[in-house]
């Protein structure tokens, strides 16, 4: 069973919901990543996701650009948060996903790069720009591997929703609003109805993701889903505290104890 | 009608998912109502009332003269309202847009090109208008600038990555995807996710569809070369599209090599990329090994792309066209020679298929025909050229 299927299992049989946690690699630096990753788990994280940092992030927005821009102006490589990510591994079982765009896989190889996830301990994947009519040219690679797919769902999948969880592993991550990460003004007006279609269409845990800025929001979506990612906003704290462990540790623990 | 999704396996649709029912729904709209006599007729008729269609087919008689090779003629899109291509292509799409009943547009831009030509087409069908530019280029292009917010059009700065066209694309998809309910994004070249380089082609093919009527006409027979430059590639694509089926006509796309390949300053996809993923689509790009995507360099901001066409990647492939690349400094030569011997100032971009033009000419005898295509007029770039030679002048003699 893969980690991510284990701790949805355990949070529902404790009642409680899960809280994901976003970030990107090496920033503000590579070591910082490993203690943050620590520091989130302390602070009551469930789910580590972590971005790899690439030139032209089209689902992000100015808060995760600025950061991954960071990171590869300092020369971060692939190789150093796979290694990064099975020091971590040996430390901690939470499960880790990687938000990754497409030509980062594409370009190391695909088999390398799962092969890679595999070995640096990595449960999931999430392709921002790999919608299901590209994913067959991942999917023979994917076979007798553990590594889940995560699907998204945006509120304008409309009928797509059903075919786009099929065959679908780890949860179903729910774009709550329209535009990139981090730069909602409000939830979509018929997030409701969505939230409910996608839990129609599945078993998977669902979760909700893009502009959950703080508390409220995390506060305001439980009842919903069975997760809440928090991204952008974890970011810019970890700009603004400079990657401080202690303050990033608080903040997550702030965000879980509702 | 049924378009394919590939070219090979080229193109395809790497988007986030909340795009992919507004790029349902384009195909749907485009396959449906663009087949229409009554969108033909419409498209038509601004081409011809408004752009000034059909562009002549001129032959360059003293250009020839001087390279004592294959006669060369100018598809003269230069002449167009706005002064280049993209003003064809712009205006399909807005038909498209007001057909699905969208009141706003949005539109990435390098040089400005493809931003005036929307901003135009918007003031003429009266529509909101924005347009991503990238920092650097609205310094660089501060005419375009200012003839766009003249139109009616807002320019949004670009600030992220490199501030240049490739981040302007990137920021009018996010845009895209925020507000694709009630916008309409008209892309510039034949790039982009399915369908978008397949609607801009169809849109740019009445600069090959009337070359080869002219031609005809002319010479009373196909042209035993057609060449183009290619950015993105819509000019070239528009030209290549209705001769690709005629096996005796050679097609020569000429990308930016900067100041050379070797110095890695160039926009030369062929020359140096791989392939991979970009803006939505699979094709050849400049790219470092992890696959972070390079900045390309030429002087010619319209042909300052990372990247190329999907359709232009599969034609590459199949060997039916062939790829060249024209430095900055014979882009130059060129843009004068023209401007001395015919009295045509060519845009840079359409400079680099002169210069190749006349290198191809040279090697052929007065009895073969070469088309080429001038996409576009030079004024926006006399500017650029003035300070490149003033420098050239004031610092290279030393």
């Amino acid at each position: 069973m893969n980690r991510i299927d284990k701790q949805f299992q355990l949070l529902k049989e404790n009642n409680q919901k899960a809280l994901i946690t976003f970030m990107v690699a090496g920033h503000p630096s590579i070591e910082a990543t490993e203690a943050l990753i620590y520091a989130k788990e302390r602070g009551g994280a469930h789910i580590i996701e972590i971005g790899i940092p690439y030139s032209d992030p089209l689902a992000d927005g100015p808060v995760i650009q600025k950061a991954a821009q960071q990171a590869l102006d300092k020369g971060i490589r692939l190789g150093d948060i796979f290694a990064c990510m099975e020091r971590v591994r040996r430390k901690t079982q939470i499960p880790l996903i990687f938000l990754v765009y497409y030509n980062t896989i594409f370009a190391y190889g695909i088999k390398r790069f799962i092969t890679a996830c595999q070995e640096a301990g990595i449960d999931g994947l999430i392709i921002p720009d790999l919608p299901m009519e590209e994913k067959e040219e991942l999917n023979p690679f994917l076979h007798g591997t553990d590594i889940a797919i995560i699907p998204l769902v945006a509120p304008t999948s409309k009928e797509r929703v059903k075919a786009l969880l099929q065959g679908g592993r780890g949860f179903v991550y729910c774009i709550s609003s329209l535009g990139v990460t981090g730069m909602r003004q409000e939830f979509h007006a018929e997030l409701d109805s969505f939230l409910s279609s996608v839990r129609e269409a599945t078993a998977l845990p669902i979760a909700v993701g893009f502009g959950i800025s703080g508390k409220e929001d995390v506060k305001k979506m439980q009842p919903y889903v069975d997760g809440v990612i928090v991204g952008s906003a974890i970011v810019r704290q970890i700009e603004e505290s400079g990657g401080n462990p202690i303050e990033i540790e608080a903040f997550v623990r702030m965000l879980s104890d509702i | 009608m049924e378009i394919n999704r590939k070219f090979g396996i080229f193109g395809g649709q790497y988007v986030p998912e909340t795009l992919m029912n507004p790029l349902l729904e384009l195909e749907k709209a485009y396959t449906s109502h663009c087949s229409t006599k009554e969108f033909k007729e419409e498209f038509a008729y601004y081409l011809k009332q408004y752009v000034g269609r059909p562009s002549p087919l001129y032959y360059a008689e003293r250009l020839t003269q001087e390279l004592k090779g294959a006669r060369i003629y100018l598809k003269r899109e230069d002449l167009n309202h706005t002064g280049a291509h993209k003003i064809n292509n712009v205006l399909g799409q807005l038909l498209l847009a007001r057909h699905m009943g969208k009141k706003r547009v949005i539109a990435e831009t390098g040089a400005g090109q493809h931003g005036v030509a929307t901003a135009t087409g918007a003031a003429l069908f009266g529509m909101e208008c924005t347009v991503f530019m990238g920092e650097e280029d609205i310094q660089r292009q501060k005419l375009n600038v200012f003839r766009m917010e003249l139109l009616g059009a807002k320019v949004q700065p670009v600030v992220s990555g490199t501030k240049t066209l490739k981040d302007a694309t990137n920021e009018a998809i996010r845009e895209w995807v925020a507000r694709a309910e009630d916008t309409f994004y008209v892309i510039g070249s034949v790039v982009g996710p399915h369908p978008y380089p397949t609607i801009v082609r169809d849109f740019q093919r009445i600069i090959g569809d009337e070359a080869r009527a002219q031609i005809l006409e002319a010479e009373n027979r196909l042209p035993d070369v057609l060449v183009a430059c290619v950015g993105g590639g819509s000019n070239s694509m528009g030209l290549f599209y209705p001769f690709i089926e005629d096996q005796q006509v050679k097609m020569i796309g000429v990308e930016a090599a900067g100041c050379g390949i070797e110095t890695k300053k160039h926009a030369a996809a062929f020359a140096e990329g791989r392939v991979g993923v970009l803006h939505g689509m699979k094709t050849y790009l400049l790219q470092d090994a992890e696959g972070q995507i390079l900045p390309a360099h030429s002087i010619s901001a319209g042909l300052d792309y990372p990247g190329v066409g999907p359709e232009h990647a599969y034609l590459y492939e199949t060997h039916r066209v062939q790829y060249e690349s024209i430095t900055d400094e014979e882009a130059l030569t060129a843009f004068q020679m023209l401007s001395k011997l015919e009295g045509i100032i060519p845009a840079l971009e359409s400079a680099h298929a002169i210069a190749q033009a006349c290198k191809t000419a040279a090697l052929r005898s007065p009895e073969e025909i070469i088309v080429v295509c001038l996409s576009g007029r030079g004024d926006k770039d006399v500017h650029t050229v003035a300070q490149y030679l003033d420098q050239k002048i004031g610092g290279g003699e030393q």
